[in-house]
């Protein structure tokens, strides 16, 4: 079942640490969105990252460590969630280093900002589709700096220069095929020598790589297909104790009435904990903290969003988005080119809040005790999470040890820290390690969504149907504004109006701008594909909506505005061409195309649907062509336009979060609707392989998707989409 | 009460109530982290094992009504032919992403495999369309299902 461990990951291991943290530094503030040097993860100490290193190991930066026995150790910044990164970082470390793919284990990076922050994100977060982009060359570095080290090590023991020898497969060779050593063996010597700047060091030409741009193995998938993949929810500690909570339907309420004594009367509970936002029920086991909780009976204090309802937050929307918002983008002068445009048009779009409904349900086990806390879940953010539980528990963050392990689907929720928070206020409570779960109810009642955004767009075209004034404001919640704080300026959400502040077409006049809105009694974070997840549907089905009234072809028209974009009409035209744009489609059937750049990657698609008489969709096909620049791992890719599609095409077909008295009328599954096996069109992924700068994957095909479905059902039945999820009601023939 | 639950022909006593789900019996008191929590409603089958064979969704099935009959989990599902042939086929075909749900997936494919060796693309919709994914691994069950098939 492959060779390869990740460390503290697999069932029938001690999950216990044997890390130490290093007290993490800068947090929040003094990072940069980008251009952070990627100098500091060589820079900082790379010492006593992991507790008890072997004696000699070799550890010439925060990354390798290469130990006597020849384990050669990955330590790894970024966390898997699916996306693959165990995998593509691990190709990257071993082109350099000279090891074989199974040779490298994975163990999880602590939090350390020095170290480990992501230099496109600027902190030590999983997500942005930003991993491979910002690791691309800094784990190629280390490899280099530790090949070059161990191959200095071998030429000094041998008495010979250096450029006599090579490295291949975890041995360094002398050129005289007389001598070879393994870096297990060379590891002890190579940690005694001064390790160079990385920045010095020679990286291969990328057409010599060997394994970067392979198909190889994904590392992670032998434990998952049998059952011993151990993620947080499977933490097992000795004196552990399970805890089902109940958190207050409304967002602020209290607890009211608690049967206490009734559910302590359940076999197997220990003790309930009131924090009054929760009431968590301790138990032996799950079954047993889950019946006691049924039986407390509790009653809530709704508190002041009792009232909060839909209704009333799109209206706000409505009524906020009519005023001037801040300037994202101002070229030209849209308003005195729409006044004297032939043709004008004018749209409302609409999309709605969406929860994350990842498959692990939201969990955290918590171990506080005097001198430290220490927390086993899977996050995105580590060091936020052993910040803001330093400040909950007043310890220095240094007590506060994270073991990070794998995800079970992210999707941007386990970048918020508040699963964390709440297990750490249940933990104050309870003598001993506890393993606070949440019910899939819970988990869907008390995301963070995805925020809903009202946009109002106009437009102008000459008489040759070419546009010449576009104005779009995008109001909704600002989750920049609460997370990064200081990349929220002057009433400016970069995330909100990313892809939509600069489309990838000639638009001559262009305004732009963002209102913010923040919804009361709902919090709103990041989900996939972050703030181009709204706006390309938008841009895209507007974009369509004037090819129509331009009385040309969708296709033609894009083209016509790509002239200066040619990567954008790339995969516009190969996206066309391999879906057959052209041939002719049945009644009621259409195709839709969209385009999209963002994550530093051009993509685009066509869908081809068909709409039933009684307005039911079926999405029938998807042809995605995409230009990430230098790739790592062609079949990773493929696995997230597949995956990535269909997690955009069920939010554009069945995902819609929605309130009334304060409380989210979605729970579970039936209510809340994932896309299902039967469901699912075909998925065709057209990759194109340039020398460009490599850009992320994981996002953007949830992205583009809803768009061109949206503009395929325009095709087939002339009815414009512009809110989601598709109302099938008002597609009826 | 106690109970004894033959799980990959190893009898285990419990000590729970009988209408305690045979998910956390597994999980939490017996420690087998494989089949895993989704829903707790049987709407994911994140938690499906078998029962003599059938598969089942065993955050909906109290340990009181299990009885004599044989549970089999992802930890033993490679020790039958069908078993093997799709942990097999889910390494060739690399299905997996986060990979949580894929125990489930595993079961309910191989419950499927066992009564219909060779099945059609209507035969796996309806096997695996109670098997949630949200990563959207479809593509790739369906591939490796009929791989390991041979179909």
């Amino acid at each position: 079942m492959g060779k390869l461990i990740l460390k503290d990951q697999v069932a029938g291991q001690t999950a216990v640490s044997r890390r130490a943290f290093l007290q993490g530094t800068g947090l929040l503030l003094g990072f940069a969105l980008t251009g952070a040097s990627t100098e500091s993860v060589f820079a900082a100490p790379a010492s006593q990252v992991i507790e008890n290193e072997v004696t000699g190991t070799f550890a010439p930066n925060g990354f390798i460590r290469i130990n006597p026995t020849g384990a050669v150790t990955l330590i790894i910044p970024m966390i898997e969630m699916g996306q693959g990164v165990y995998t593509s970082l691990s190709m990257l470390l071993a082109e350099e280093l000279e090891v074989e793919l199974d040779q490298i284990q994975v163990q999880h990076a602590p939090p350390n900002h020095a170290l480990y922050a992501n230099s496109i994100i600027g902190i030590q977060n999983t997500g942005g589709s930003a991993s491979v982009r910002a690791f691309w060359t800094p784990l190629r570095q280390a490899g280099a700096v530790g090949r070059n080290l161990l191959i200095a090590a071998a030429a000094k023991l041998w008495s010979v220069d250096p450029a006599t020898c090579r490295a291949r497969d975890g041995v360094v060779f002398h050129a005289s095929g007389s001598k070879h050593l393994s870096y297990g063996e060379l590891a002890e010597a190579a940690a005694k020598l001064p390790v160079p700047p990385a920045a010095n060091v020679k990286l291969k030409d990328p057409k010599d790589f060997t394994l970067i741009g392979t198909r190889a193995k994904r590392v992670d998938s032998p434990i998952k297909v049998d059952g011993r993949a151990l993620y947080g929810i499977d933490t097992r500690l000795p004196g552990m104790m399970v805890a089902a909570v109940a958190i207050s339907p409304v967002l602020g309420g209290k607890v009211k009435t608690v049967d206490e004594k009734a559910a302590l009367a359940v076999k197997g509970v220990r003790q309930m904990v009131n924090i009054d936002e929760a009431v968590a029920v301790v138990a032996d086991h799950m079954g047993a903290a889950k019946k006691g909780l049924e039986t407390a009976a509790i009653t809530w204090d709704d508190g002041p969003n009792g009232k909060v309802s839909n209704a009333d937050i799109v209206k706000q929307l409505e009524e906020e988005s009519k005023k001037p918002g801040a300037v994202a983008r101002n070229v030209g002068d849209a308003g005195k080119a729409l006044a004297q445009a032939a043709q004008r048009l004018e749209a409302v779009y609409q999309v709605p809040f969406l929860a994350h409904a990842a498959m692990e349900p939201m969990n955290c086990t918590v171990h506080l005790q005097k001198d430290r806390c220490d927390i086993w879940v899977g996050t995105q953010a580590p060091t936020i999470t052993q910040s803001q539980v330093a400040e909950l528990t007043a310890l220095p963050k240094d007590a506060i040890k994270i073991h990070n392990h794998l995800i079970g689907g992210g999707f941007g929720r386990r970048l918020e820290p508040d699963g964390t928070i709440l297990a750490v206020k249940i933990a104050k409570h309870v003598d001993g390690p506890v393993k606070v779960i949440w019910s899939r109810e819970e988990d869907i009642q008390h995301d963070m969504y995805r925020p809903y955004y009202l946009d109002r767009l106009s437009a102008g075209l000459d008489v040759a149907g070419k546009p010449v004034a576009w104005t779009h404001r995008i109001a909704g919640s600002s989750v920049m504004a609460r997370y990064y704080p200081p990349y929220f300026k002057d009433g400016l959400d970069p995330d909100a109006v990313e892809a939509a502040a600069e489309p990838p077409y000639a638009l001559p006049n262009i305004h732009v701008d963002f209102v913010r809105v923040e919804p009361p009694g709902v919090r709103t974070s990041w989900w996939r594909g972050v703030g181009p997840t709204h706006n390309v549907f938008v841009v895209e089905s507007f974009i369509d909506e004037l090819a129509h009234a331009a009385k040309q072809d969708p296709v033609a028209f894009r083209k016509g505005l790509l002239d200066h974009n040619p990567r954008a009409l790339a995969v516009l035209s190969l996206a066309a061409e391999k879906a057959g744009w052209e041939l002719p489609l049945p009644e009621r059937h259409g195709r839709g195309i969209s385009v999209q750049f963002a994550y530093g990657s051009y993509t685009s698609q066509v869908a081809e649907v068909e709409v039933a008489a009684d307005g039911s969709v079926k999405v029938k096909r998807i042809v995605c062509a995409i230009d990430c620049g230098m790739y790592v791992n062609p079949d990773t890719i493929e696995a997230q336009v597949q995956g990535g599609t269909l997690f955009g095409l069920t939010a554009a077909l069945h995902g819609s979060i929605t309130f009334k008295d304060g409380r989210v009328e979605q729970s579970n599954f039936d209510t809340y609707l994932p896309m299902r096996i039967d469901e699912v069109p075909v998925v065709e992924t057209h990759l194109i392989t340039n020398a460009e700068a490599p850009g992320g994957v994981g996002e953007a095909p949830t992205a583009i998707v809803s768009a061109a479905v949206t503009n395929a059902i325009f095709a087939a039945t002339g009815k414009r989409v512009r809110s989601l999820p598709i109302d099938t009601s008002s597609l009826k023939s | 009460m106690a109970f004894t639950l033959k799980i990959n022909g190893t009898p285990h006593e419990v000590d729970v109530d009988g209408d305690i789900a045979l998910l956390w019996v597994l999980r939490d008191v017996l420690g087998m982290t494989g089949t895993k929590f989704g829903c707790g409603q049987a709407l994911c089958g994140a938690c499906t094992v078998h029962l003599d064979g059938q598969p089942v969704r065993s955050c909906q099935t109290p340990v009181d009504s299990v009885g004599n009959s044989a549970i089999t989990t992802i930890e033993a599902i490679g020790r039958t032919p069908q078993g093997a042939a799709l942990q097999k086929a889910w390494l060739e075909l690399e299905v997996v992403q986060c990979g949580y749900c894929q125990s489930g997936q595993i079961m309910s494919a191989a419950a499927l495999l066992k009564e219909t060796p060779k099945p059609t693309d209507d035969d796996i919709d309806a096997a695996m369309s109670g098997n949630v994914c949200r990563c959207g691994t479809y593509h790739r069950i369906r591939a490796a299902i009929k791989h390991a098939a041979g179909v």
